[in-house]
């Protein structure tokens, strides 16, 4: 069964005679994507080797949100990034012997709402269950997940990807979201080689994450990333995480195989240790061309977890991780089944503060990303990939607006200013939309005076460079300046022209 | 009584204090208690005795000196669950039910000794070394006890306290403390008090807060109360029932503490008689003393039925798989990284795991925690852990078909013998021991049942033999007032002990101490 989503397939992307050096292998060569992750099906030709049979490489998600909350899923420490080490430690966060877990309230309203924006079925009743393992970062030996029951199951989420590198066309993919469950974040171990210890910090112990389960529906990095990022989108809007990678808010563990159509799936490996949405497209796709290099040699697959090397490009198996692992699954005995009511269930005296109402979350959940998107598209009658882009960059969108409303120019025209020239400044200069020197005030400003033609659109371009300095001076200042307002008297131009002529015949 | 004399002014809290501390000291041999917080007591009295003298105590408990079993958190005071493991271990909190004692202003002697990490029927198996059973001592048995032979060392013919809150049950008993907190997963409470003579109690699961209480079995764990009297028992609950935020398992309803009535009419109670617990190796003595309680009830007016509880006879294998589930769950947390005992073993994290894990627990917790992992690796799941929650369920709906059938409390012998020898008892090993001893009470635990010891009579060794009432969910009040009834009607002896009879006596008094057997 070929995964959903995507009909294209895998060729080798290389010339005979040119295996992978040595041991450790080169960055994948970006020049020779044999990505063919295309929407209108069928394989990619690639190499010289035209007869091996096509690849179809399946990826699923496993992603862990870390919650935004003030205190842990289970106690009442805060939550706080980069704080001094074990600093933010309660006794039951450090496993002392007789503390209890109390389940945090403002976790399972986060866990619902992201249920409820990914389309899920929230389980009215879910449970908690002990998954056993010894490792430093886990003080009780068990970390409390839920294994039998989670909060919410059968969801989807649909993202958009560009075809062939160009903002020109768009498609939509779904990829079904298995499930969400509540779960304890560990600690953090620390390995110090040189004086053989390891250290321990346990602030992070405890910290409530939703585990996101994707299905295997993808079909490379670039999907997976793109799933990734509408997922962080949503995430952040609902405000249930902060979502952000380099803080370890979000993780994501890829699940990698590859096998022939019409054939069983291959055995998976798992890649971790992703630290960005970048990487996270790079290594899957590492990984999948890992995997099928091995099989056309006649190799195997191991069912092995393998990290990402961020700095050569590519997967090394994990030393820690050796085997299977029994987790000696057991319901937590201290914690109730976790009940959860809607509108109809919701029994008559019942103290709205002390239950949580589905119906009453649903009714208050913000604008998702792609309900904004369409809503910007209908408003202001620009293409999707204008509004996919005003989403993808944080206060984008807000910035459009305001300028929007600040201007005569039509709002069609006012996007290529806001994508094309605000945009590829920022990200030269790796600024983000609070940090733009250029007010949304300013740049209607600017635009009003091109709309009302007192300059032309190349002038109105050199403005905008001399506004980026940041020096506070306004667009019309900036014309008179530079001499760039267009002329409209047509005695004053004939009087130009004339003078350059006359200079043309005196030379 | 003595709250009463507090009150009054005929003894202060200080000289109840001193009195009692003193008293630990001369009756050091039973090795009932593992830490004695003398200080911090002696401050605790002169607190108590402020307010008294401004006329404020905090309550009925403000003054009385009370002993707590060595698993429960006491803030500042060692707590070391008997075993290596803890040894030293300063806990850093009070359990809520210290806490709750505290506040009501009762004394903190002392931890009390127990069998490792609760672990035992025998209270034989801490690393303090086994407790001795005050009865040993006394007149009654001294007097009845045929010895093997004329050079017998009178000092090996001690008999053990049961367990595993033997240190508990032997310090109520031994009158060093008014009141002791033990903890009952399996009949722990229970077959200490009736091997002591004293009241246990085993209350509702999730009417008391096990928050602080290191767990055994967190399913079935209950902190248990142990008294010289019912009425005792009754005011020691009150201070302790209701919800506490900290333990999700407590119930949310309100509790309102109860005063026992003196019940004289029983002709509207229905007692039942289990035939189940009529079980293999239950001495004649008991049986007829069993049947003399039936009668008593029925002479007294009171309806008394024989009932079945077919599923009794699995409970014992049921509760071996899921306590040691529990338990090899428990005590994964035990790796000397955070706290309590660390191996020298430095050479990786595992192996300083397991050494320290191997040095820090005793065989029978290793025992119980190799059953355990066992049980839950998944292809093994199925077969023994959901099947014995299943057969528990079975064992659950047998209480409630027979309590829906008209019957309020159910009577039933608590210990199937009286308190056997130590160079007896310790022939067999733990697990042996466990699963003979536990039967009798460990269904109530696997019900979440309330059930109560109450002294009954001597046996035929001059040693103490209990019965036991059980009630239905939460009905501690209707529970306590039939054992309050029955306690009346049998009178048991006081314990006389050489000891204390030093001190003075007129504090100690009880009621009914004029019979003895």
């Amino acid at each position: 069964m070929a995964a959903r989503g995507c009909a294209g397939a895998w060729r080798r992307g290389w010339q005979r005679g040119r295996a992978l050096p040595g041991p450790a292998p080169a960055p994948f060569p970006r020049g020779q994507r044999a990505v063919a992750c295309n929407a209108r099906g069928g394989a990619v030709p690639a190499g010289e080797s035209g007869d091996l049979a096509p690849w179809v490489p399946v990826v699923g998600l496993e992603i862990h949100a870390q919650i935004s909350s003030n205190s842990k899923l289970f106690s009442g420490s805060q939550v706080q990034f980069a704080a001094p080490p074990n600093s933010l430690v309660s006794f039951f966060d450090a496993s002392l012997p007789g503390t209890l877990p109390v389940l945090n309230r403002r976790c399972v309203e986060a866990a619902v709402m992201t249920g409820l924006a990914l389309n899920c079925s929230i389980n009215k009743k879910s449970l908690f269950d002990r998954k056993h393992y010894f490792y430093a970062d886990l003080p009780a030996g068990y970390q409390i997940t839920q294994q039998r029951v989670p909060i919410a199951v059968n969801g989807s989420l649909s993202y958009s990807l560009c075809i062939d590198n160009k903002m020109s066309q768009m498609v939509t993919k779904t990829v079904r979201i298995k499930q969400i469950q509540l779960e304890q974040d560990s600690g953090k171990s620390l390995h110090d080689d040189t004086r053989s210890q390891t250290l321990v910090d346990l602030n992070r112990a405890g910290v409530g994450l939703m585990e996101v389960v994707m299905e295997p529906d993808m079909c490379c990095g670039e999907e997976a990333a793109a799933a990734v990022r509408e997922l962080q989108l949503i995430l952040q809007t609902l405000g249930s995480s902060q979502a952000v990678m380099a803080e370890g808010q979000l993780r994501v563990d890829a699940n990698v195989s590859v096998h022939h159509p019409g054939e069983p799936y291959g055995v998976r490996t798992e890649v971790k240790n992703i630290n960005s949405i970048r990487f996270l497209a790079k290594a899957v796709d590492y990984e999948i061309q890992r995997q099928i290099e091995e099989l056309e040699n006649g190799g195997t697959i191991l069912n092995e977890t393998r990290a990402f090397d961020s700095k050569l490009g590519c997967t090394v198996p994990m030393r820690d991780k050796e085997g299977k692992q029994d987790y000696r699954f057991m319901p937590e005995p201290n914690l109730p089944p976790l009940i959860l009511y809607d509108a109809k269930s919701l029994p008559a005296n019942m103290n709205h503060q002390q239950v949580i109402n589905i119906d009453w979350i649903h009714e208050r959940l913000p604008d998702l990303p792609s309900v904004k998107r369409e809503k910007l598209v209908e408003q202001y009658g620009i293409l999707p990939e204008h509004s996919f882009a005003l989403l993808n960059e944080d206060g984008l969108a807000e910035f459009y607006e305001n300028v929007v409303k600040q201007t005569q120019m039509k709002p069609k025209r006012v996007i290529g200013w806001v994508l094309n020239d605000l945009l590829s400044y920022l990200k030269q200069h790796s600024l983000t939309v609070k940090e733009s020197p250029v007010s949304s005030f300013l740049l209607a400003d600017l635009l009003n005076l091109l709309e009302k033609k007192e300059i032309s659109s190349t002038a109105a371009k050199q403005v905008l460079a001399e506004l980026w300095k940041g020096e506070g001076k306004t667009p019309l200042e900036i014309v008179k300046e530079q001499k760039l307002q267009l002329l409209q008297d047509q005695e004053e131009l004939e009087q130009i022209c004339q003078a350059v002529i006359d200079r043309q015949e005196n030379e | 009584q003595v709250s009463a004399a507090l009150k009054e002014g005929r003894v202060t809290p200080t000289e109840l204090c001193q009195q009692c501390l003193s008293l630990i000291k001369s009756t050091k041999f039973l090795n009932a208690y593992i830490t004695i917080a003398e200080e911090t007591a002696l401050k605790q009295a002169e607190a108590s005795e402020e307010r008294y003298k401004r006329g404020q105590p905090l309550g009925v408990l403000d003054g009385i000196p009370i002993a707590v079993k060595d698993n429960f958190n006491t803030a500042g005071i060692e707590t070391t669950c008997a075993s290596n493991m803890l040894r030293g271990y300063i806990s850093p909190y009070n359990a809520t039910v210290v806490q709750k004692l505290l506040d009501q202003g009762a004394v903190l002697l002392g931890k009390t000794n127990l069998d490792e990490f609760a672990m035992g029927s025998g209270s034989t198996d801490g690393v303090f070394g086994p407790v001795r059973n005050p009865w040993s001592y006394s007149r009654q048995y001294k007097e009845n006890s045929v010895p093997k032979s004329h050079s017998e060392d009178k000092e090996s013919n001690w008999v053990i306290t049961g367990g595993s809150s033997g240190g508990s049950a032997a310090a109520v008993s031994s009158f060093t403390c008014f009141a002791a907190l033990g903890s009952d997963t399996g009949g722990s409470t229970r077959n200490p008090a009736a091997h002591c003579g004293v009241v246990g109690l085993k209350p509702t699961y999730g009417l008391i807060s096990r928050h602080g209480l290191i767990p055994l079995v967190n399913s079935m764990d209950v902190p248990g109360i142990l008294t010289r009297c019912v009425d005792d028992a009754a005011v020691v609950l009150g201070s302790l029932a209701g919800h506490d935020p900290k333990d999700s398992t407590t119930i949310q309803d309100n509790f309102k503490p109860f005063e026992l009535p003196n019940l004289t009419d029983v002709s509207k109670l229905s007692i039942g008689i289990p035939k189940e617990y009529h079980a293999p190796g239950l001495s004649g003595e008991i049986l007829a003393l069993w049947s003399k309680a039936a009668d008593l009830f029925r002479n007294a007016g009171a309806k008394v039925v024989e009932v079945s509880l077919p599923h009794t006879r699995y409970s014992i294998v049921c509760y071996h798989v899921l306590c040691t589930a529990e338990v090899a769950s428990n005590m994964a947390r035990f790796d000397g990284l955070e706290y309590g005992h660390r191996s020298e073993m430095n050479e990786s994290t595992e192996s300083m795991y397991a050494a320290t894990r191997r040095e820090g627990f005793n065989d029978v917790v290793r025992g119980r925690i190799l059953s355990g992992n066992y049980f839950l690796l998944k292809q093994n799941y199925e077969k023994y852990f959901v099947k014995a929650q299943k057969v528990r369920r079975l064992i659950a709906n047998d209480f409630v078909k027979v309590f829906r059938s008209g019957v309020d409390v159910l009577l039933t012998p608590t210990t199937l013998t009286d308190a056997a020898p130590y160079r007896e008892f310790i022939k067999e090993d733990n697990r042996t021991r466990s699963a003979q001893n536990d039967i009798l009470t460990q269904a109530a635990n696997m019900a979440g049942l309330p059930a109560i010891n109450v002294p009954t009579a001597l046996s035929e060794r001059g040693l103490p033999v209990g019965l036991q009432f059980i009630g239905r969910s939460f009905q501690e009040q209707q529970l306590l007032t039939v054992a309050k009834w029955f306690e009346k009607q049998v009178r048991f002896p006081m314990i006389q002990l050489e000891e204390v009879k030093k001190h003075d006596r007129d504090v100690f008094q009880h009621e009914k101490s004029a019979s003895f057997s």
